[in-house]
């Protein structure tokens, strides 16, 4: 178990996103997220990430309690995230989208950077042959160069990943992946990810709203409605479990 | 292979600025060596300003404070006590103040000194807000910091400021340091810290999501431009030899800021053409506030002129170079352009 999230509630006011959800993520899964619009997916990202603080509950992360801890230390602990709109930082050059995420494993400091000292420029290219290791694994290397926001919409998502994994995660967390891609496009990222988690030891945890995609891919998942857990099982009971059917579609029972 | 190039490249460059300036300085008249000071000086000031505004995107207000600090502090160290005691018409100043004294050089590095010490109390409560709220709050700062040299006679001399500053400023000194400055700078901007700063000018969640502590970015470019104001202030100071508060109202900040809009926000060598285009530019239209003649008729002197003429171009080119001339582009960028389009 990587990552235990026990009993978290998050209001907003009087609203309540997440009520009392609990759930564990087992090490080198690929857990899915899933519910319809509004059910409390990316509250709860959001709170595992530590860019929300849980009303009550507690997040667990390889034995120690997370909540409540900055999101950039979060991130430097090994959880990295991918966003449901891609933002890549759009004045960089996709080298340096995931050069970023090596920001906190370059060891040197300001006045050796001014100065170009030796073990600036040996971090330097240390941190940029792992940068291109990564983008060759994704076989982006040739855009190094290019500007980020250049690239079509299936690259920008892979330079996005590959920016979330130069952080050296051990829990790589994926809002909606798939959004907006076409039919290849999809089944090729879910062949990367899946790849991805043997390669780089991870354990993923993603939301999507594509049940072809969530079947194929993911090993358990967890299905919330209006911040409340329905379902937690395999994917392919989950999409006949009547409980989960009359979340998406509506209650046709009538007594 | 390619980086011994560069490396070549800017090392030209610096000893082409230095022939530069020994040329300038033993050729050229006071009023044009005066010029080039003024060019010097602004581009420090430009270029670490730069820093926290474009390249880090952080819209703050207040190198006026900073530069004022610097000026003030290089003053009081470098006039003589014998001037000093008749100078403070107000009141008596400080026992303290009376006995300052300091060479040029210590001067300078605790002018930046001071300046920085202050950026970073300020980081506290500056980089809490965000946008146009760090805006204002830097704006409120710059205004401070005149109204306290105003109202402080003890130290400042009050509004009539401070005067028989020793003119250490010559061009070896504005024009070294404005080289120190720009090195420092881009070698920043080309490490972690600096690709953390334009992360978070580009989006600063996303930022943070990368593991990217933002607030020591946005720290570092702050207290860096802040010692780099300072330093200028002091040159200036031991350049124009009287400062007074008056010197350091919002004009100053805002000049800085159409400077560097003008370059390019965010890009450095920028900020060096925005500086040279607008310091040398506005001197230069010096001759249209007098007479001139057309085709033998003689109109009158305009005074204001000017200012006229050199906002048009502004607006013109605002409307067709939006982000600058120079963009977020550097220099070199321009030239490795070149060369990718002609293959």
């Amino acid at each position: 178990m990587i990552l235990h999230v026990n009993n978290v509630t998050k209001n907003f006011g009087g609203v309540t996103a997440i009520k009392e959800t609990s759930f564990s993520v087992d090490r080198k899964e690929i857990f899915g997220l899933i519910g319809p619009n509004g059910a409390g997916k990316t509250t709860m990202f959001n709170i595992i990430t530590g860019n929300y603080e849980p009303s009550s509950g507690e997040v667990i992360f390889r034995n120690e309690m997370i909540h409540g801890l900055k999101p950039h230390l979060i991130v430097r602990r090994g959880i990295a995230r991918t966003f449901q709109n891609i933002r890549l930082f759009s004045s960089m050059s996709v080298l340096d989208n995931v050069l970023i995420g090596f920001d906190f494993q370059a060891r040197y400091s300001f006045f050796e950077a001014i100065s170009r000292f030796p073990r600036f420029i040996g971090e330097e290219k240390r941190i940029k042959k792992r940068a291109f290791e990564i983008l060759d694994y994704f076989g982006m290397s040739a855009f190094a160069h290019d500007k980020a926001v250049d690239l079509s919409y299936g690259q920008q998502r892979k330079v996005e990943i590959a920016r979330a994994l130069a952080t050296n995660p051990e829990l790589l967390l994926l809002d909606e992946p798939a959004a907006g891609m076409n039919p290849s496009e999809t089944e090729e990222l879910g062949n990367i990810i899946k790849k991805a988690r043997e390669d780089f030891d991870l354990t993923v945890l993603l939301i999507e709203h594509d049940m072809k995609f969530v079947n194929q891919l993911c090993d358990k998942v967890l299905v919330l409605d209006y911040g409340k857990t329905i379902f937690e099982g395999k994917p392919s009971d989950a999409i006949q479990d009547s409980e989960v059917i009359s979340a998406y579609l509506g209650d046709f029972h009538h007594d | 292979m390619t980086v011994k190039k560069d490396q070549w490249i800017n090392l030209s460059f610096v000893f082409g600025v230095i022939g530069f300036i020994g040329i300038a300085n033993s050729f050229f008249d006071e009023y044009t060596i005066r010029i080039l000071n003024n060019i010097a000086i602004f581009t420090i000031l430009a270029v670490s300003y730069n820093l926290i505004n474009g390249v880090t995107g952080q819209f703050s207000l207040e190198p006026n404070g900073f530069v004022a600090i610097g000026a003030y502090v290089t003053a009081l160290l470098l006039v003589s006590p014998e001037a000093k005691q008749y100078q403070y018409a107000i009141v008596d100043p400080y026992p303290f103040v009376l006995s300052l004294h300091a060479n040029f050089v210590v001067a300078l590095v605790l002018s930046g000194f001071f300046a920085t010490c202050l950026a970073l109390v300020l980081s506290f409560p500056v980089f809490r807000v965000r946008g146009d709220y760090l805006a204002i709050v830097t704006l409120g700062f710059g205004f401070i910091i005149k109204i306290f040299a105003i109202n402080y006679p003890e130290v400042t001399n009050g509004s009539l400021g401070l005067n028989d500053i020793p003119e250490f400023s010559n061009l070896y000194w504005t024009g070294g340091i404005a080289i120190i400055a720009v090195i420092t700078v881009l070698n920043i901007v080309n490490s972690k810290f600096g690709r953390a700063m334009k992360a978070v000018r580009d989006d600063e969640d996303a930022a943070i999501a990368m593991g990217v502590n933002t607030f020591k970015a946005k720290t570092f470019a702050f207290c860096t431009s802040a010692f780099f104001e300072g330093v200028g202030g002091g040159l200036l100071a031991a350049l124009l030899t009287s400062i007074s508060p008056d010197l350091f109202d919002f004009f100053f900040t805002f000049q800085l800021l159409i400077i560097i809009v003008l370059g390019g926000l965010g890009s450095t060598t920028g900020a060096i053409v925005g500086t040279i285009l607008v310091m040398g530019g506005s001197e230069w239209m010096r001759f249209l506030d007098e007479p001139m003649k057309f085709f033998g008729y003689t109109t009158p002197a305009m005074p204001g002129l000017r200012m006229v003429v050199f906002s048009l171009i502004l607006i013109f080119i605002m409307l067709f170079a939006r982000e600058g001339i120079m963009g977020k582009k550097e220099l070199k960028d321009l030239f490795k352009g070149r060369k990718r389009s002609a293959k």
